[in-house]
């Protein structure tokens, strides 16, 4: 039953991306439907996702597996359990929403349609890693969730800021998932399975294996680049350059939270590794507690928010790292939280900026009466995240808590969780109350309240966080205790409640938010403090060093592409066969290879007038002094190899070299015209050097030639081809047979890139052809057989 | 560049018959010499004698598309070529072929495709190029 779901849902992704494609073209055609439309398919996978919610809660999970490349270990395989299930109803959910968003928020923008097809495609994507079973699958969906961040980062890829921000994140998550490629196929080695589930079977085989720190270390760093740890935390703000509802989606309610998920996914394979505790807690906590510190820094609403996600993310990474069953079940919460109340304050910060034209906190104050949903929205949200009950984000506090003080070294813990808590409770204030009943600093701002589709979404995910939080016994049992059992790998009771009774994690909650409101008020004063101090601290901050690293790498890239790829054709070819003749004649050299002349017919006399012919054109290519009479010289050694061909039996080759040689003489034909006149420009010794490199080049390909002859090894596959030719191949002409059939695959890619070489010709043609422009040297559209 | 009347004259009516040749090449190539290659570049051939004899407008006029359609053409069918087979659960690229010969044709099946689609490549390849170059020339 479970598993026909599975299959129907992921049926329903396929055609999603489909229909991802004709996005453009309904936004062209129906400008006002298309939203609507479009956010038909999140909903239907939404609501797939809720009628498969109570079986996952009975404990089943469900697996759908299609063979795709069975030599590689790679197949389709889709798990649902309910870590994955309440992760693809927070991606579907909030997706809806945010196409619903977007296309209010962009209204009238000219690349909308691409808006939605890269928005629908992500979310493919992300519920393909919140679904897959194996981790080449979860691999590949992965990488896509990093190509399509690029492409809304940068949505608006006429300005630079936009741009340089795309390639950060395309950078520094694209690096990541080379190292998570690396540490799945470590596991995949120590196992012999990429399917996770194997994996998770043979975690004690897995834990005292010598490669699985590795392993483990090498999948951390896909997890922290992506969910934005320290240090590589600071491409998130940067990425705010992309429009508001992708920060909403992508950058703090779903793709960030993949490396914790992944890590989630991972607990019950690598959550015994004695690394796992002590690795994940320091880098959660750092992010946690730094994160936050960054975050009263900031004065756009978008930074703010984006600084708090990722101490958000430091908190997930350090409670999975405790890894208790307490611990668990308070990340599997505040996952859900953190989702609904930021992607609400950040949906609300749009509508803010849509309404104002600025997200300044410093200029806005007192624009709650002109615009009460969105500060409804807004507020609400605020209150989750700060803590306050009866919201959502006050039981996942109080746990957060508990789970501290119960921790090893409950003091420290518990110290620094309450100050990056009270930080986060001062942006909640700075964000949800300030803008919108503060003072305000800036007369001219004009707010007005948008169309429902500006504010309808973010007060739905705010109404939401408030309505789990009012029924916490139904959250807890409904969608807490499913995800916590699937990271453990057995059923957990998830017990949630708003009144516990007077208990410590009560009075913390109570101090951190006499703490943040009192630092809140204080924000003339505390903000530009903080925001120095960071300054003093940014030339040694990662960002400063990720910049130093690409500069370098670009100044190298550079140096070695004017030494390697100076443009002139003669040096080209020189490296070629100068780097040619030191490899082979190494090896030729150092394999002691014995040279012995194979017995050979005696030449007939027609041999001695083609060579003849052949040297002296040759030579006296060297000498000429006119390009027409080189141009022939050259013609008649290629005609005379034709004739050898025909002569040594091989008519193929000969009728393919008369038609190159003819196209050959066409071509110099048409650029005789356009190159300088003809005139010797190297000096005497650059002469007798080439003359030098030339010969080193003829000698080598001798002795190559004789070497061949000798060994003649290539008599057994020769025999093959003559004798299945015909029987399999259905062809008596064994060299077409080879090209077409046997190696039919080579043929492919030597005419893809004999096509390709044909648009850089020409683009060469249509550059270099201006008056005045060196015209370059065309390279022959030739192939070797 | 002055054109020769001996030439052109001669082109006019080589041409075609350099085009059936090839195509000739093209089909005979699986058991006799020829091929898709070269057929592709005898075609190519024949057309720029043409190009070169008249004009290159006259050869645009008449070639009936673009050369850059015949490449993307050619490697199109090159891959439907090697994809018919998939979607009758053999490996790619694996050889089809119709039991009875064709008449003219001879026998037929995916190779010839792909060859075809290698005489297309060829073709378009060689046009685009030297025609680009030959349309520089006459600028």
């Amino acid at each position: 039953m479970l598993t026909s779901q599975l299959t129907w849902l992921v049926l329903t992704l396929a055609g999603g991306v489909l229909f991802a494609a004709f996005a453009p073209l309904l936004r062209r055609r129906a400008e006002r439907l298309a939203a609507p439309l479009l956010a038909l398919l999140p909903l239907a996978v939404f609501v797939q996702l809720l009628a498969a919610l109570p079986a996952v809660q009975m404990g089943e999970t469900a697996q759908a597996r299609f063979d795709w490349v069975p030599a590689l270990g790679l197949s389709l395989t889709f798990t649902l359990d309910g870590l994955g299930l309440a992760m693809g109803l927070l991606i579907a959910g909030i997706g809806a929403l945010v196409i619903l968003y977007g296309g209010a928020y962009l209204h009238g923008h000219p690349s909308l349609g691409r808006f939605y097809a890269v928005v629908l495609l992500f979310m493919t994507a992300m519920l393909g890693i919140a679904l897959s079973g194996n981790a080449l699958l979860l691999f590949v969906f992965w990488e896509l969730t990093s190509i399509t961040s690029f492409l809304l980062i940068g949505f608006e890829h006429e300005r630079p800021g936009a741009r340089a921000a795309a390639w950060q994140a395309l950078l520094v998550t694209g690096g990541g998932g080379l190292a998570l490629m690396a540490g799945f196929a470590l596991l995949a080695v120590i196992t012999g399975s990429f399917e996770m589930n194997v994996w998770a079977a043979r975690a004690a085989e897995i834990a005292v294996h010598p490669l699985a720190p590795a392993a483990f270390l090498l999948i951390l760093g896909g997890a922290a680049t992506k969910s934005a740890q320290f240090p590589f935390h600071f491409w998130l703000p940067n990425a705010m350059e992309a429009p508001t509802p992708v920060s909403a989606y992508l950058h703090s309610a779903t793709m960030v939270k993949a490396g914790v998920f992944l890590l989630a996914r991972l607990f019950p394979v690598l959550g015994g590794l004695p690394l796992w505790t002590p690795a994940l807690t320091t880098l959660g906590l750092l992010t946690l507690v730094g994160a936050s510190l960054l975050a009263l820094a900031q004065t756009d609403l978008k930074r703010l928010l984006a600084y708090t996600t990722v101490s958000a993310l430091g908190m997930l990474v350090f409670l999975l790292g405790l890894g208790t069953p307490l611990a668990l079940k308070t990340a599997a919460l505040f996952l859900v939280t953190h989702a609904l109340y930021k992607g609400a304050l950040f949906l609300s910060a749009g509508s803010v900026d849509h309404g104002t034209g600025t997200r300044d906190i410093a200029r806005l104050g007192g624009i709650g009466r002109a615009m009460p949903f969105t500060a409804a929205a807004a507020g609400l949200a605020a209150l989750s995240m700060a803590g306050l009950p009866p919201l959502l984000g006050f039981i996942a506090k109080e746990l957060v808590y508990e789970t501290t003080l119960e921790a090893a070294a409950p003091l420290l813990l518990t110290g620094l969780t309450l100050v990056a808590n009270a930080a986060t409770v001062v942006v909640a204030v700075w964000v949800g109350w300030r803008p919108f009943w503060g003072r305000p600093g800036d007369d001219h701002l004009h707010p007005h309240e948008g169309t429902p589709g500006l504010w309808g979404p973010p007060l739905l995910l705010a109404l939401l966080g408030l309505a789990l939080g009012l029924f916490p016994a139904l959250t807890g049992d409904g969608l807490i205790a499913p995800m916590t059992a699937a990271i453990v790998g057995q059923s957990v009771k998830v017990k949630l409640a708003l009144w516990h009774g007077l208990t410590p994690m009560l009075g913390l909650s109570a101090l951190t938010l006499l703490l943040g409101v009192g630092l809140a008020a204080l924000r003339r004063v505390v903000q530009p403090r903080i925001a120095a101090f960071w300054r003093a601290l940014a030339p040694l901050g990662p960002a400063n060093l990720y910049h130093r690293f690409v500069h370098g790498l670009l100044s190298l890239a550079s140096w070695q592409t004017a030494v390697l790829q100076n443009g002139y054709l003669r040096v080209y070819a020189l490296v070629i066969v100068l780097t040619t003749a030191a490899l082979a004649g190494l090896t030729i050299v150092l394999k002691d290879v014995t040279l012995t002349l194979s017995p050979w017919q005696p030449p007939r006399f027609y041999d001695f007038i083609l060579v003849g012919v052949i040297l002296t054109a040759a030579f006296l290519v060297t000498r000429s002094r006119s390009r027409v009479a080189t141009i022939a010289l050259l013609g008649s050694i290629g005609f005379s190899i034709a004739v050898i061909f025909l002569l040594y039996s091989a008519p193929d080759l000969a009728m393919v070299q008369f038609a190159i040689e003819t196209l050959t003489v066409i071509l110099f034909v048409l650029v005789l015209y356009k190159l300088p006149k003809f005139s010797r420009l190297s000096s005497t010794p650059t002469r007798i050097a080439d003359v030098f490199f030339a010969l080193t080049g003829g000698l080598l390909m001798t002795l190559i030639m004789l070497l061949v002859s000798r060994h003649a090894s290539d008599a057994s596959a020769a025999a093959y081809y003559a004798a299945n030719s015909l029987s399999q191949a259905n062809g008596r002409n064994i060299v077409n047979v080879i090209l077409v059939d046997f190696r039919g695959l080579d043929t492919l890619g030597e005419i893809t890139v004999l096509a390709i070489a044909a648009i850089g010709v020409f683009s060469l043609i249509r550059l270099g052809g201006k008056p005045g422009r060196k015209q370059r040297a065309v390279p022959k559209g030739g192939r070797t057989k | 560049m002055k054109r020769s009347i001996l030439l052109a004259t001669a082109a006019r009516y080589l041409m075609p018959l350099m085009l059936i040749f090839s195509v000739f090449l093209l089909l005979r190539g699986h058991n006799e010499i020829g091929g898709g290659f070269v057929g592709g570049l005898v075609a190519a051939s024949a057309l720029m004698l043409y190009g070169i004899a008249i004009s290159p407008a006259a050869l645009r006029t008449l070639l009936p598309v673009e050369p850059r359609l015949l490449v993307g053409l050619g490697l199109l069918a090159a891959l439907t070529s090697g994809l018919l087979p998939v979607l009758t659960g053999r490996p790619f690229l694996t050889g089809l072929w119709l039991k009875t010969p064709l008449p003219v044709i001879g026998k037929v099946g995916t190779p010839l495709l792909f060859d075809t689609g290698v005489y297309f490549v060829v073709v378009g390849v060689v046009m685009w190029i030297l025609l680009s170059l030959a349309e520089e020339e006459a600028k």
